[in-house]
Order: structure tokens, then sequence, then C-alpha cells
């Protein structure tokens, strides 16, 4: 028998980004974890603005290419959305995961100043979470039609829901299904 | 909406698609005119969202392959490329190198054929007829090594997560060789066509250029990016599979026009070519599968992994709550970002230039809506 494999699961990262990161903006980084070698800082949320232009200049790693920023629903947690961000530096040749905390109904900072490319990203997540973005250019629903109610990616919407009453306006479709 | 102009003249709203020969696809497109020439865009874009996300938390992670076959559905191969190797970073598995360089003789082939999609449709959208009759022809040679290794021509499904569900069939080295051999005076011919036809010059240069830096603060990722001078490749960057193994150049742009990305994505299939060669040689029987159990069950966690699909970088993102389905799988669509710069591209063109702009970011609206 070969003894049982270890339990793999994300463990404490340190590192001198992170320690500078806790210098320049203290209580802004609330954990830093590392998993399958890919770091994740879970910051406070009204920190990541100034996180981010940080970040992106050359004292904190020019972390220039927003690869990608999404959003998490956790329904059981106090705050049930997390909204992560894959920002990747030319110079160090390294990806870094953001991640930041929030509740329903609970504005978010846009990062649009920071990386324009975050614009249509923030807006695919309003859409499909409804975590709504403050100071973002052109807030509104970007894949679903604009009037339709609900916001499908969160847990509480089941795969087999959608917006009747919409589809039966629209498309003339008597079920839905 | 009507500020006041030239001479007063109002602007001019313009609504092209959703069924529009030129955009590929379901993409509308709102242009704010003055005159011939446009002032800003919108584009409306969620005709095709199947909500593939959504499907990806109710199914399993085996279950959720083939449906990555169906956002790019001009480079299937690639997509569930990228998905199987998220997974298997998930679950830490290896891959034997004979599925390694399997893969890559797939993916590359299916770059060659997405761009050869890319190349006959943007010419036909410029009004070179003949290159479309020239790229289809060659596409079908590599749609035929698809079809006789899993099967299938566009939804290939070719790779399992852990390895590969088929050994390469007899004569399948011989093949690809064959079609190298065939494939590579063939791009000298399409080159003869375009690359100094005094139209396709006055209709590509300087059109549609996007800086470097603009490039990178909008994140756009593939050829759209080296078109405008960044060297930078996922599989140069941060290898994956055996890619680290192999030598091939980054071809870059110079001004970022519309003719740099033509030329990048002409140089990338001889770079894909040469590519396939190395693998070929480097193919030795052995296993071709890692690893994986039959039931796929990674720890609690989360990981992005990204490849360097035809079209930019693929990423998918998957958070896992140790359960046997994803509990939720995000798909960093390269249209999607890339289309984003169209709005920049277009300004102070005229219409005529918006199809040649649309062609050259290379969107397939099955990804950008997911």
């Amino acid at each position: 028998m070969p003894p049982p494999k270890p339990v793999v699961k994300p463990e404490p990262w340190s590192s001198p980004l992170v320690e500078e990161l806790q210098k320049r903006f203290p209580g802004a980084v609330i954990e830093a974890l590392i998993f399958r070698d890919q770091p994740a800082i879970t910051l406070q949320k009204d920190a990541i603005v100034s996180v981010a232009e940080f970040l992106k200049s050359d004292d904190g790693g020019t972390y220039v290419f927003l690869t990608d920023q999404t959003g998490v629903d956790y329904p059981k947690r106090e705050k049930r959305f997390e909204v992560v961000y894959h920002v990747y530096s030319f110079k160090r040749n390294d990806r870094l995961r953001l991640k930041i905390l929030t509740g329903e109904n609970e504005k978010v900072p846009s990062v649009v100043s920071v990386w324009p490319a975050a614009n249509w990203m923030e807006r695919e997540i309003f859409d499909m979470f409804g975590i709504p973005f403050e100071g973002h250019p052109n807030l509104k629903r970007i894949l679903l039609p604009d009037d339709w109610t609900g916001h499908p990616l969160r847990k509480d919407y089941d795969i087999l829901r959608q917006d009747q009453a919409w589809v039966q306006a629209n498309l003339n479709i008597k079920s839905g299904q | 909406m009507a500020e006041s102009t030239y001479l007063d003249a109002s602007e001019l709203v313009l609504n092209m698609g959703p069924q529009h020969p030129a955009t590929h696809g379901v993409l509308r497109v709102k242009l704010k005119l003055d005159g011939e020439r446009v002032l800003g865009t919108e584009c409306i874009i969620g005709y095709l969202h199947r909500g593939v996300e959504k499907i990806a938390e109710n199914r399993t992670y085996a279950q959720f392959a083939p449906y990555t076959d169906r956002m790019d559905y001009v480079a299937a191969v690639t997509n569930g490329m990228g998905y199987c190797e998220a997974v298997e970073k998930l679950l830490g598995v290896e891959l034997p190198p004979r599925a390694q360089y399997t893969r890559m003789i797939l993916a590359e082939l299916q770059r060659i054929a997405s761009h050869l999609i890319w190349l006959g449709t943007h010419a036909l959208d410029l009004g070179a007829m003949t290159p479309v009759f020239y790229t289809f022809r060659e596409r079908e040679e590599i749609l035929n090594i698809m079809e006789k290794y899993c099967g299938a021509r566009l939804t290939t499904h070719a790779f399992r997560i852990g390895g590969l569900q088929y050994d390469l069939y007899a004569g399948f080295e011989k093949e690809v060789v064959k079609f190298c051999d065939y494939f590579l005076p063939k791009i000298d011919e399409y080159e003869a066509l375009l690359t100094k036809n005094r139209i396709w010059m006055n209709r590509t240069q300087g059109v549609g250029v996007l800086t470097g830096d603009d490039a990178i603060a909008l994140a756009v990722a593939g050829p759209v990016l080296r078109g405008s001078g960044v060297k930078w490749d996922v599989r140069k960057a941060l290898p994956y599979e055996a890619y680290d193994k192999v030598d091939f150049e980054v071809p870059i742009g110079e001004h970022g026009d519309t003719y740099d990305r033509y030329l990048v994505r002409i140089e990338e299939m001889r770079q894909s070519v040469r590519i396939v060669r190395q693998c070929v040689e480097r193919l030795e029987p052995g296993p071709i599968f890692g690893k994986v159990g039959k039931v796929i069950k990674p720890p609690a966690g989360e990981v992005y992994h990204s490849i360097e699909g035809p079209k930019g970088e693929l990423g998918y993102f998957i958070v896992s709550d140790g359960s046997t389905t994803p509990y939720r799988v995000r798909i960093r669509p390269p249209s999607f970002i890339n289309l984003q710069a169209l709005d920049y591209m277009v300004r102070g063109h005229l219409v005529a230039d918006v199809v040649a702009i649309i062609g050259t970011i290379d969107i397939v609206l099955g990804e950008v809506d997911r």
C-alpha cells in the first residue's frame, strides 16, 4: 500500500511584495495565500484602486496588464461576492491574483482608471453578478438584454430559470424552455 | 446626441449588424458618423450568449470539456486543450511526453486552420475573392487529419483531462509531415496574392493603428498585441506542455496597423509548421495518459491557467470546492477582450475601414458571447 497522499491546500504566502504592500497600505492586506505556485492576495475593498495604482507603477513591479477580472459568488459567507483580478507584469514575467470581498448591493471601486481593459469585464461582472462598480464610465449590461431581470451567475439563480416574462415578450416562446 | 459639427450638420448614427456578412457572426455595432468618418462606436454583443460558465457549475469536470469546443468553434482543439490543462494544473498532474507532443501538433495545426479562416474571410471582406478558396482548400487537409484522429472536424473534443483518449492512428506522422511540406509553399502563394498587392496595402496600411502602450492598457493579446510591437507570447513567456523544448520565433509588427497584424499571422503559420515538424520528430511510443483517477475530484483551491490560442491569451480560472463539480469556471475569452479595442481603433477612419478592422481583430462571436 502506498502511503496516503498529503492533502493539498492553499498555504500562507510571504514575499517582498506582500511586505511592501503591508508597509505602504497598513491594514489593506487581509491574507496572502499560495496554491499550485499561484499567489493570491486578498485586499480591503476600499484599498483596491490605490493598491492597483501602486502595482502598476515601476516600484510596485509594473503589473500593467490586467489579464482577467471576474467574480465568484459564495452565498453562505457574510460578504457573498469575491471580485478576482489577474494582473501580469511583463518586466517580472509574473502573474498575480488579487481579490476583494464585497456584500450584496455594496459598491466596489472601479479600476477602469488604472487598467482601461477593466471596462467590459466590470460590465460583465455587473451583468452576471449584479455587483455595482463605482466610478465606471458606462455601467450597464453587456451580454444580456438591458431589460433582463436577475443575475445568472449568482448561485441562487437556477440553471433552468430565466427571465420568463422577457423571453415571452421578445422571443414569442411560450414555455421559455 | 446631435452635436453641431461642420456646417452645423448633425451626426448620424448608423447600425451595422447583427446580420451583416462582414461582422463574422452576430455582432452589432452602432456607428456614430460625421459623413463617412467614424466618431465613435458602441458594440452590442450577447446574441450568442449560452451561459457556458453557468453550465460548467452544473456539470462534472469531464462533462464540461465538450462545451469548451463550442466557444471558439473554428479552434476547438485549443479551447479544449486550455481547459484540460487548467484542470490538470488543479489536480497537479504531469503528462507523459507523447501526450504533450500530440497535443502540441494538433494545437498548432488548429492554429493554422484558424488563421486560414481569418485570412480567407478578412481578404474577402476587403474585396479579394481568391484567397478564400485557397485557404479553405488547405484547411480541408487539416480537418481531414482531425477527422481521422478523433472522428470530428469542428467540435473535436480531441483531448481528455489527464491526456488523450485515443493514441495516434498509424501513418499520422507521415500525413502531418506531408501536410507541412505541402503547406509551406502555399503560404508564399497567399503572400504573392496579397503582400505586395497595391489595393491590399492601401486598404490595410495605416488602418486601425493600435500603439503598444494602448494594446497593453486594453489587455489585448495574441497577434493583435504582437502586431503592435509587443513581443509577448504565452508559449514563450509562461510555457505549457513542452513549448519550452521547441524552437520558434515570435513575429512582431512595427506600426500596429492592419497590415502588420496580417504579416504577423502569416509568419505565425510558418512558425507553427516549424513547431509541428519538431514535435513529430520527438514523438516516441509511450503512455498517453497521466495519473488521473476515473473520477476527477480536485482538491479545494483555485487555479488560473492560460494558453496561447489562435486569437490570443485563452485563460481558464477554475475554483474548486473539493467536489466533482467545478464551483466556478471563468473563461478569459481572447475575442471578447480584443473586441474592446475596436472603438479605439476605428475612430477617425471611414466606414469601409470598420470592416477591415473587425476582420483584423479576428473575433469569433461564439467566444465573445459564450
